[in-house]
């Protein structure tokens, strides 16, 4: 996809928490570019830093080396006040615990047009209440639902406030950090439905963040694979489903329960053993080793992957 | 093969009182155990999945009562006990319970060593130094390194998938017929989630256990369990041989479950959902409970409540649509392509 435009990119991106002794390195040397349209997946297990990086592109979490370009323009780091404004608006995040993520104490009508409040985004009170009608119906919530509290909705339906919250703002980026992890088997399909309705109808494009590969495989373009804060795969969804290069993919892709108790039982688990890496004289790199196909790996273990390569055909 | 019969538990009713009001919160289930399997009970969350088992144990809360049916369990009716101690002769040594979060169900106080070494104390008898080596036996067993040292350990040193690890430990340490597991898995990442059930399955061929899960993950289900039972709104509204749920189910909500799973989605395509949500219990349920979502509902569904019709020796649905009266109705499309889906 080298015609398409790239809305995210983030480069050389390094993350720290604390300082002097006791710095800790959450993410470092990751480089993606997220293109228009498309939903981008981070997976990877919990601590390995696939948040923070959602927090950084959102602003939340400083950045300590590399630089993150939103459309071509730096967003990472000392920027102007106007630009800072911008990015706040158009990139939006929905999180994972819908019971915690709403202000308990606040009506949907002020949840939902909080963001309105804070960026003077209505012309008067009738236009403000009329947004928020429309980005109600729009996630199939009705309209009279804002004059309730979050704690009269089902899980679902929070989180389905969540989602109208951050598109009142008219994103163009989304931020969907597990966004269905914590709901019911039953309403999972519903909310995933909802968010490629709304990537379509809206033209968003989603950085979805979660660490249940089935899911991703479903809703995904591309999946970037992250291990211990350092991305060490990354490809298109079914060319990453279909030939795994990474041990540590590969680890991930045979713990993903599947539906069928015939392959269940027979499936092998594999286990991702970090020291098998030798990387002391043989320095590992970034690198294409398909087309859209990249890996992180030492010159010896790239070789092995193009020989794997080779043999599936 | 003719497998024993560990525990039966017939039309058992469970209701609660909530501000005065009856919440009938299990309605006419019978479940059978029988010795060594691994059965899972699936459904979404207020299915009453969680209560109907914690029955099991006498683990009502206060407010809730078993108000009809029998659990025959070795001979004598344990729905008909009163008291904690009577209730304390099968739960633990008996029957005993793995809960969903590992992070509240340990005592963050105590040490981990402490903890093991509390229940075979309590539940076996064995006192002292002797209770303190079998609790570092079990902390081996559920595969913790270094288990000396990690003995003198408090919750907050263990990661989620260890603690898991620990509780299973306790519950098994006292060498219970039957383990329940209330979703030991949801709160985990999914490759700890795969090592916890090999572990379970191991405990499970090692000390002889009969293993009860309760989940909403059908993967999980694929993966461990010998026979499922489907539960809707109180009551099991299909139950059979895993290989018969997964590849010849009857009943429209287990249907909807299967075909709601993003794995056997198309990419591009929605998902089939479940519109509306679960019947409230506060209120009399008429008919079949499903009724109400199932876009395909017959009339008579809203009318009489179906009996269960057997689709095969093992396998029942509690469906209008096995009744030979009923107009011929094919199992969804995706149901059917179950199999070869999956083969991708």
């Amino acid at each position: 996809m080298p015609d398409k435009e790239k809305l995210i990119e983030i480069k050389d991106l390094q993350i720290t928490f604390g300082s002097g002794r006791k710095k800790f390195v959450a993410v470092d040397h990751v480089n993606i570019d997220i293109y228009k349209g498309e939903t981008f997946s981070l997976v990877g297990e919990s601590g390995s830093g696939k948040t923070t990086i959602g927090r950084a592109i959102t602003r939340i979490n400083p950045v300590s080396a590399g630089e993150i370009l939103f459309k071509g323009q730096r967003i990472s780091g000392k920027i102007s006040k106007e630009l800072d404004r911008e990015v706040i608006q158009k990139c939006q995040m929905i999180f994972q615990d819908p019971m915690a993520s709403l202000n308990e104490r606040a009506k949907v009508d002020y949840i939902v047009s909080e963001g309105l409040y804070n960026f003077h985004l209505y012309k008067d009170e009738n236009d403000r209440k009329a947004k928020v009608e429309m980005a109600l119906r729009e996630v199939g919530l009705l309209p009279e639902f804002a004059s309730r509290f979050p704690h009269e909705f089902s899980g679902g339906q929070r989180q389905r406030i969540g989602i109208a919250r951050a598109l009142i703002m008219e994103p163009e980026f989304v931020v969907a950090d597990e966004p269905i992890s914590a709901l019911d088997v039953s309403i999972r399909a519903q909310v995933l439905n909802l968010l490629n309705r709304l990537r379509k109808s809206r033209g968003l494009t989603y950085l979805f963040i979660a660490h249940d590969l089935s899911v991703v495989r479903f809703i995904s373009d591309r999946i970037g694979v992250i291990h211990k804060g350092r991305i060490v795969e990354l490809a298109e969804a079914e060319e990453l489903f279909l030939h795994p290069l990474h041990p540590y993919t590969k680890a991930l892709l045979s713990a993903v329960p599947i539906p069928d108790p015939e392959l269940e039982k027979k499936k092998k688990l594999i286990i991702y053993d970090p020291s098998i890496h030798d990387y002391s004289s043989d320095k590992p790199v970034w690198s294409e080793i398909l087309p859209g196909h990249f890996v992180y790996g030492s010159q010896r273990e790239l070789d092995g992957y193009q020989a794997e390569i080779a043999a599936a055909g | 093969m003719e497998k024993k019969l560990l525990l039966s538990a017939k039309d058992i009713e469970i209701e609660f009182t909530l501000r005065g009001k009856v919440l009938k919160a299990i309605r006419k289930c019978s479940l059978d155990i029988y010795e060594g399997e691994t059965v899972a009970i699936v459904g979404e969350s207020g299915s009453g999945k969680s209560v109907f088992t914690k029955s099991f144990l006498g683990m009502l809360d206060a407010n809730g009562s078993i108000t009809g049916g029998s659990i025959l369990y070795d001979g004598t009716d344990i729905s008909k006990y009163k008291t904690e101690k009577e209730w304390m002769t099968i739960r633990g040594k008996k029957i005993a319970m793995v809960m969903q979060d590992p992070m509240t169900s340990l005592n963050p106080l105590k040490k981990i060593g402490k903890q093991i070494q509390e229940s075979i104390e309590l539940n076996q008898g064995i006192k002292g130094p002797e209770a303190k080596r079998l609790a570092v036996e079990m902390l081996a067993k559920v595969g913790i390194p270094d288990p000396e040292r990690r003995a003198n350990q408090y919750p907050h040193e263990f990661s989620g998938g260890m603690r898991q690890r620990v509780v299973i430990a306790i519950a098994a340490a006292c060498r219970p017929q039957i383990l329940i597991c209330d979703e030991p898995t949801t709160a985990l990442d999914v490759t700890i989630q795969a090592q916890i059930l090999d572990l379970i399955r191991e405990l499970q061929k090692d000390l002889n256990m009969t293993v009860v899960y309760i989940t909403h993950d059908l993967g999980v289900v694929a993966n461990v369990a010998d026979r499922v039972a489907v539960m809707y709104a109180g009551q099991i509204v299909e139950y059979g041989n895993v290989n018969e749920i997964f590849y010849d189910a009857w009943h429209p909500y287990t249907w909807a479950l299967l075909s709601s799973l993003p794995q056997l989605g198309i990419k591009g395509e929605d998902l089939p959902t479940i519109d509306g949500t679960p019947p409230n219990l506060f209120n009399e349920v008429k008919g079949d409970a499903f009724a109400p979502r199932n876009r395909q509902a017959l009339a008579i569904d809203f009318e009489e409540e179906p009996p269960y019709f057997a689709v095969s020796e093992t396998h029942m649905a509690k469906t209008w649509y096995l009744d030979p009266r009923s107009p011929k109705i094919e199992q969804p499309k995706s149901i059917r392509m179950l199999r070869e889906k999956m083969k991708r």
